[in-house]
Formats: C-alpha cells, structure tokens, sequence
C-alpha cells in the first residue's frame, strides 16, 4: 500500500460530502436533536433527587429497559437516566446510520459502475473506500460532540456528556469499518449492508443478553465496549481504545481484502439460481412476494424476538409500575388498571409503530421500482397498473397482518413462558391486532401519496414519525389532547383492558382503503417516471 | 400472424409530449405498416423514446392522434400489450433473479413464450440464465429483454435501440432473428442508431428530430431524394456546370489529374482514371436527385472521358438531418443558399433541403457551421 492507492482522497471526500449532505444533515439532526429534547422533558418528569432514586429502584432495574437500554450506571443523576432511556436508541440511529453511509458509498457506487469510472482517472484503489470512511469518521465526531455540548449545554456535567458524545461516535465509527469490511466480503451491495448490519443486531443482542445476565457476553459486543464507559457513572476512557483497535483492524482489514479482490466482485462466490422460473414467479404477486420475501422474514424475526423480549419481562415490569407512578403515568396507564395490561398495551403500540414502518417502506418500494425503470417492462406487457399497484399493496399489506400477529402471538409466548400463564396469549395477540387498521392508514397514505404526488411520497415518513411522537411521548412530554388524537395509534382500542369499540377501527379502515384506491387511481391516470 | 386485418400498426400523427414547460414531442408523425421493419432515427434526445413510451401507454400524450393496432394506447394498453414486445434500450431488471427468471417473467406478463424458442435463442445469444442478473454486464440484461421478445409469438416488436451493449457477434444473431421474425409476416418497430443494423434491416425509414418528423419513406426514396456525387473526367473545363440549378460543392482540378479539392467526404469513391496519358479536366460536384438528367446533359457536352457517380450513403443521410444539432428547434425556413458550396466537402451542409413531411420542418442547409467533423 503505497501513498498512490490513496490517490484522490480528498477529491472523493469532498465528493462524498457533497452528495450526502442532505441525508447527514437530516441524520445529523434526528440524533442530536434526541438527547436534546430528553434532557428538558426529564427535568420535569423527575424533578427530585427522590424521583431519581425511585427511577433507579424501579426502570433502572427493569431487565426489559436494561436489555433495551444497557446496564443502568450513575441512575441517581439525571445525566444516567437520560443514557439510560435514550442511549440505545442512539447507538441504533448512529450504528445504523454508518452502516448505510458506508454500504452506499462502496459497494453500492461500484454496482452502479460510478466506481470504475473514478478508478480509470488518477484515482488510487483505496480511496473511494478510506475517502468515505473519513466522511464517515468526520459525521461521527461532529454528532458525538455535538451531543456532548447538548447535554453539557443544559447543565450536565461536561464529563459525562463527553463521555457520551465520544461512546456513540465510536459506535459509529467501528460499524463504519465494520461496514467497510463487509462490502469486501460480501457478493453485492445489499449482500453487504445485510452483512453488516446483522453485525450490528448480533452485538447488540450479545450486550442485551450480557447486560441481563453476568455481563461477560457484553465484552464480545463493540456496542457493551462503548457502554462500559459509564458515563455519568463511573468514567472510565480506556473501553474506547477495544472499539477503535476493532475499527482500526477492520478498516485495515477491508484495505488488505480491496487489494485481493476485483472490481465488483466480492471474497464470498455469486451464487447461481434457477434457469427457469417457477409458476408462482410468473404472477405479479408472485414477484412482489419473491422480491420483498427475505426483508419480510427478516423483520419477521425481529418482530418476534422484540415481542418474545418484552412478553417475557412483563411480569416484573406490572411491579415495576406499582412501583412508579411516574412512568405509569408516562405509559398513559393509571393505578387502577392491571399493570401488566398497561405494559401489553405499550407492548401491542410499539409493535404496530415498528409494523407501521415496514409498511411505509414496503410501499415506497413501490417507487423505487419505478424509477429503477423495472416497471417498464411489465406494463409494457399484458399487466394493468392497477393489477401492478394491487400486487405492490397486496403483499405487504399481507406481511403487515402476518407480522402483527407473530409479534403479539411472540409477546404473548415470551410472557406465557416467564408467568407460566398461557391464558394471556390471545389477549396480547388482540391488543395486537386491533392497531391493524391504524398501521393500515400509513399504507394507504403512503400509496396515495405514491399515485398523486410521487416525488413527495416519503413525506410518508413524517406523518408516521409525527403519529410516533404524539402516541409514544404525549403522556410524557403532556401534549394537549387534540394533538396525541391526531395519532391513528390513539383511535384504536385499548387492549387489554379497554373497551372494544367498532367506529374507529372501521373508520381508519374505509380511510385506508381509500387513500389506497385513491393512489392506486393516480398511479393509473399519471405518466411512469422514465429515466 | 397477421391478425392486424390490415390495419396499420402504428400510426401517429401531430403527436405532442411536454414535461413541464419542455415539449419533447412538437407534431410527431409515424406510419408503421403491417410486415414491415421500420427504423426509427434520429439523434439523441430527439424523442424517440419517449414517442415509443406514449405508444406503450407508459406516457400520456398532450396532443396528436395515436392509433396502436387502431386501438388507443392509453386506455386499451392491457388488451394491446398482449399484441406487442418491447425491448427497452437500457434493460432494468430484478437483481435477485437469475437471467432464465427474468426471461420467464417478461414473458409471462405479455402471455408466455415458446419454450422451445427460448432455449434456442438463450443458445444462439450465449446467456447463461442461471446467474443472477445483477451479475449482467449491459449486454447480458439486453439479451435477457430480447430473448423474451424475440420468443414470444406478439405482432408486433417494439425494438429501442435493443442492441446496445451487444458485441458485433450478438448483433448478427439479431439481425438474424429479426429476418425470421420478418419472413413470419410481423411488424417491427426499430429505434437505432446503428446504420449497417438500419439498412440491413428495415424497409422503411422515419428520421426525427426535435420531436419532430423530418423525413420518411423507403431508403431508396431518401437516397433519390437527396443528391448524388458526381466525379468526372472531361475534355473541356466544365466550370459552367456550376451554374446550373440544383448543383453544388463544385470543386474543378487542374490537368494531370490533381485535384484542388479539399473536400473530406468520406463517402465520395475513389476516380478512376481512364487509360491513357491525357486525363483531362477533373470536375466533381453534388447534384439533386431532381436535376441529374439536367447536370448529366450539360456535362456531356464537355467531353466525359471518366465519370463515377455515388449514391448518399446512409451516414450522409442522417447527417443531413442530424447535422444542426441547434435544439432549439425552431430554425425552420430560413434557407440560407448562399452558404452553399461555401465549405467544400462537407456532406452535412450540401444542398437544399429535400422534401419535407412539414414544410416547416427544420432542414438542412440553413447551417452551414455543422457540427460535423
């Protein structure tokens, strides 16, 4: 490795700025703006040191928000609560951040030919790969510390918030060079991002299990290196040195590989497949089906494992509750009410907000298969547009009642296993199904918005993210009324423990199949997108 | 296969396309007739595609009459589409299927394909259909969109620019196939940019640009239309031949046979002197296909001792057409003759315009600074 295989570095870092700089400015924004608002919601939430210490007692020794969240240190300030309750969801957002960035920026690039065409210039082999992790490294600085001065800013101790900032832009940056690597090894640029990204869930499930036991399976995890940290607990810096040797190494690594390997070509074999296609193929259904398949049972699994997870610790959470008004009162729940409910029924909510957004990607898909040009040539065939939209709908509206059903029916399991109590299971499975109807609004919005207005159609995304925050941080952050009720997710009914009403689950019903009838209408009537 | 009773397969007339505030489509006219290939020219962006993305329903048109087998495009797309194939010019397909999938699926959507067909032609194009597409070179994913194509039993084939990206083997077996197709009666509808493929292949010709069709008809009727270089050898200076209507470029040589042309007209063929030490006066000039008898009577006078004559050939016809790449479309009328001849030897900017399907579409002559060269 000469200084000539980094030839034009710096150009293509510019380059890679220039043209993400929209998605890291919205990325950049989400993740700061997540500790940002927390640190003021939570002041008021626990105002009192005796409402920390009550914290600490409670959801700090609630194996679901430790498996969630990490091994609680320094609860008794607000400092450790806020890492606590928002640290994972951050180390999530940034790992997976990176690993997007990077996917995209190697493998991704050098699928689309654009690669080669650098790499003809006075291009050396290693810099569209070290120009991107530079990029990568550079956004997680600048996120790490701007979080620290977030949280420094409003009256944190500025240990603790740099220890923080400096925990998750390590996360980010080894899944970076995680990334790297993969998109080596990997056939193809899905391939890799998949690679790495199932990277990320296996150390972040190795910390959550070690977290939850005797800790010795977080120290296999980069995610429980950057934990172990402590901040605003016991600092400690020297955890960070495994996480940036791991990221050396594999940066390092993924240079070594990139000079063994071709243009294109990855350490892992193209797998061949059948020469004819089967009759279920040949249908559009069933090459929607065959297309969106793998992602479908991949968030099967995840749907399943998430509500398994938190049906299992829902017995000592109903006590944890009893225990803290506060967070009861944070998850819309009142001491009247079984407890356990009230955790099934936050259970049943996430479950449907996670489903909510598969949907709206599935659907998105939809557009992407436009403007890839793949649609062209099934319309130029005997297929209608709308037997092509109902076909793009049909299969994950489809997966979308699969995937409420496996994740209660998971919930309802996890919790039969650790209760001993079979009983609840079609409980939780109908506090699930019931958000059908909410989570089928999203898709149907998200079609007219494909049919009528393609190019705003992710504006999907925020309506869903707005529905998310009224329904998950109203009671806690006290909106008014009207504006948690704007969220579908509060119109359906409360189960367990609620009352069954028909109107509202009809109603969100006959809207969502008419947004869809009404995108599916629109994609019918405009032009196809052509190249 | 000719269940078109008839009728002409496509027939488009004054067909207007805008994105926003552009017009890629301004009045475009095509006949395709039952039988025939028929090559579709016209330089890039010209709106060749687009014209055949409205004919797919794919578009909606803003003005124009369009008629697909006398049906609607737009609205009858379904029962029409079981009629036709199409072969996109940059062919996008599913990366997780194989090559044999792929095939399998744009053909089914149209009503299946000939099996044995197609294992025929994955042979003769040398696709392997059990590697996954997103392992094709370009080349490879056009082969997968013209076996299903060329398989299937349509009417009518919708071809857009279908060899890019083929090797010169690849394109003789698709010059193959189409023949085949051809000899079986059916229609084809060829967008090109390849001229050997065009003259090779198609019966008739429409050459747009701007959105706009500037020329149509059979090649020899182009050809005829047009002008045709003369080189001859006489006893006289036929200098005066230049004087007569519809001859131009006239370039004369001195005795012995040295020419002061400059011209680098590719296309012009080599003279061939005529035995003997005297060769006389060199003239070489174009003349319009209207005027040759005229031209020829005249020269004659001048004592021809060698002459050749060349017909256009299928590049200099599209230059004509293609030279003024001023795109904005709207340069039509204003002839400008006195630029003729005033840059010897360059075919795009030779003679009057020959006749025209719109008067006022924009012709050649009225830029003699071509782009060509």
């Amino acid at each position: 490795m000469t200084t000539r295989t980094f030839a034009a570095t710096s150009v293509l870092t510019l380059l890679t700025l220039r043209r993400d700089r929209l998605r890291l400015a919205i990325w950049f924004a989400a993740l700061v703006a997540l500790p940002l608002v927390t640190v003021a919601s939570f002041e008021s939430l626990y105002p009192t040191q005796a409402s920390l210490e009550d914290y600490a007692r409670t959801a700090g020794a609630s194996p679901a928000a430790i498996a969630l969240g990490g091994p609680g240190h320094g609860l008794h300030t607000l400092g450790g609560v806020v890492v606590f309750e928002i640290g994972g969801f951050a180390a999530i957002g940034i790992a997976l951040c990176n690993v997007f960035l990077v996917g995209r920026n190697t493998r991704a690039e050098e699928e689309l030919g654009r690669v080669e065409l650098l790499r003809s210039a006075v291009v050396g082999r290693h810099a569209p790969v070290t120009a991107t992790l530079l990029v990568a490294a550079a956004f997680d600085v600048a996120v790490g510390g701007s979080i620290a001065v977030a949280l420094g800013a409003q009256g944190l101790p500025w240990t603790g918030s740099t220890t923080f900032g400096a925990a998750l832009a390590a996360i980010g940056i080894v899944f970076a060079a995680i990334t790297a690597f993969a998109a080596q090894v990997a056939d193809h640029a899905r391939g890799a991002q998949a690679l790495a990204g199932g990277v990320f869930g296996a150390a972040y499930l190795a910390r959550a299990a070690g977290d939850i036991g005797d800790g010795t399976l977080s120290w296999f995890s980069p995610v429980g290196w950057a934990q172990a940290t402590r901040p605003f607990g016991e600092q400690r810096w020297w955890p960070l040195l495994l996480v940036g040797a791991l990221a050396a190494a594999c940066a390092v690594g993924a240079l070594i590989l990139e000079s063994h390997r071709d243009l294109g070509e990855g350490m892992l074999a193209h797998r061949r497949g059948p020469a004819r296609a089967a009759t279920g193929l040949t249908t559009p259904t069933g090459l929607a089906w065959r297309l969106q398949r793998s992602g479908i049972t991949g968030w099967a699994v995840g749907v399943l494992t998430a509500g398994a997870a938190m049906g299992a610790a829902a017995e000592q959470t109903g006590g944890l509750l009893a225990d803290n008004p506060d967070l009861l009162a944070a998850l819309g729940g009142s001491a009247a009410e079984d407890l356990t409910d009230v955790f099934f029924r936050m259970t049943a909510l996430l479950l449907a907000l996670a489903i909510s957004g598969y949907l709206v990607a599935a659907v998105l898909r939809a557009r992407t298969e436009e403007q890839a040009g793949r649609v062209e040539p099934l319309l130029a065939g005997a297929m209608s547009r709308r037997r092509w939209t109902a076909a793009q709908l049909t299969v994950p509206g489809a997966a979308s009642v699969a995937l409420l059903a496996i994740g209660s029916a998971g919930a309802g399991a996890g919790y039969a296993v650790a209760a001993g109590d079979i009983a609840q299971l079609p409980r939780i499975l109908g506090a699930g199904m019931v958000y059908l109807p909410a989570v089928w609004v999203f898709g149907g919005l998200t079609t007219a918005l494909f049919g009528a207005a393609p190019r705003s159609a992710p504006v999907a995304w925020g309506a869903l993210a707005a529905a998310a925050t009224a329904s998950l941080l109203g009671p806690a952050f006290r909106l008014p009324g009207w504006v948690v009720d704007i969220s579908p997710f509060e119109h359906a009914p409360e189960l367990p423990g609620g009352e069954v009403t028909l109107l509202a689950p009809v109603v969100m019903l006959l809207l969502a199949l008419t947004l869809a009838a009404a995108g599916t209408a629109g994609f019918a009537g405009r032009d196809l997108a052509t190249s | 296969m000719q269940g078109t009773s008839g009728a002409t397969a496509v027939e488009v007339a004054g067909l207007i396309k805008e994105f926003g505030r552009f017009r890629a489509l301004d009045g475009l006219d095509l006949a395709v007739e039952p039988g025939e290939v028929h090559g579709f020219l016209g330089p890039n962006g010209a709106g060749k595609s687009t014209t055949i993305r409205v004919l797919l329903g794919l578009l909606r048109a803003d003005g124009g009459r369009i008629r697909l087998f006398g049906g609607d495009p737009w609205h009858d797309a379904v029962a029409l589409h079981r009629r036709l194939a199409y072969v996109p010019g940059d062919v996008a397909l599913w990366p997780n299927l194989t090559g044999g999938e792929a095939v399998d699926v744009l053909a089914a959507v149209r009503g299946g394909l000939d099996g044995r067909r197609r294992s025929a032609l994955l042979e003769r194009f040398e696709l392997d259909p059990t590697k996954k597409t997103r392992t094709y070179s370009k080349g490879n994913r056009q082969k997968v969109a013209l076996v299903a194509a060329l398989a299937s039993d349509a009417e009518l084939l919708i071809l857009d620019e279908p060899t890019s990206g083929l090797d010169p083997l690849m394109e003789a077996v698709f010059q193959e196939c189409v023949a085949e197709i051809t000899a079986e009666g059916r229609t084809v509808l060829l967008s090109s940019h390849l001229l050997a493929e065009v003259e090779a292949l198609c019966d008739r010709v429409s050459i747009i640009r701007a959105g706009r069709t500037v020329q149509t008809g059979t090649l020899d009727d182009l050809r005829h239309l047009t002008h045709t270089t003369v080189d001859a050898r006489t006893r006289a200076p036929a200098t005066a031949i230049g004087d007569l209507p519809g001859v131009h470029n006239v370039t004369t040589g001195m005795p012995g046979g040295v020419t002061s042309t400059t011209g680098t007209d590719a296309t012009a063929t080599t003279t061939h002197e005529s035995p003997g030490t005297d060769a006389g006066h060199h003239v070489r000039f174009d003349v319009d296909g209207d005027h040759l008898d005229a031209a020829m009577r005249t020269l004659a006078g001048f004592g021809i001792t060698a002459l050749t004559s060349s017909p256009p050939s299928l590049e200099e016809l599209f230059l004509r057409h293609y030279g003024n790449h001023d795109d904005s479309n709207h340069d039509d009328g204003n002839h400008d003759d006195s630029a003729h001849g005033t840059r010897t030897g360059e075919p795009a900017d030779r003679g009057p315009a020959v006749d025209t399907p719109a008067a006022d579409a924009p012709t050649i002559g009225t830029a003699p600074e071509s782009t060509y060269r």
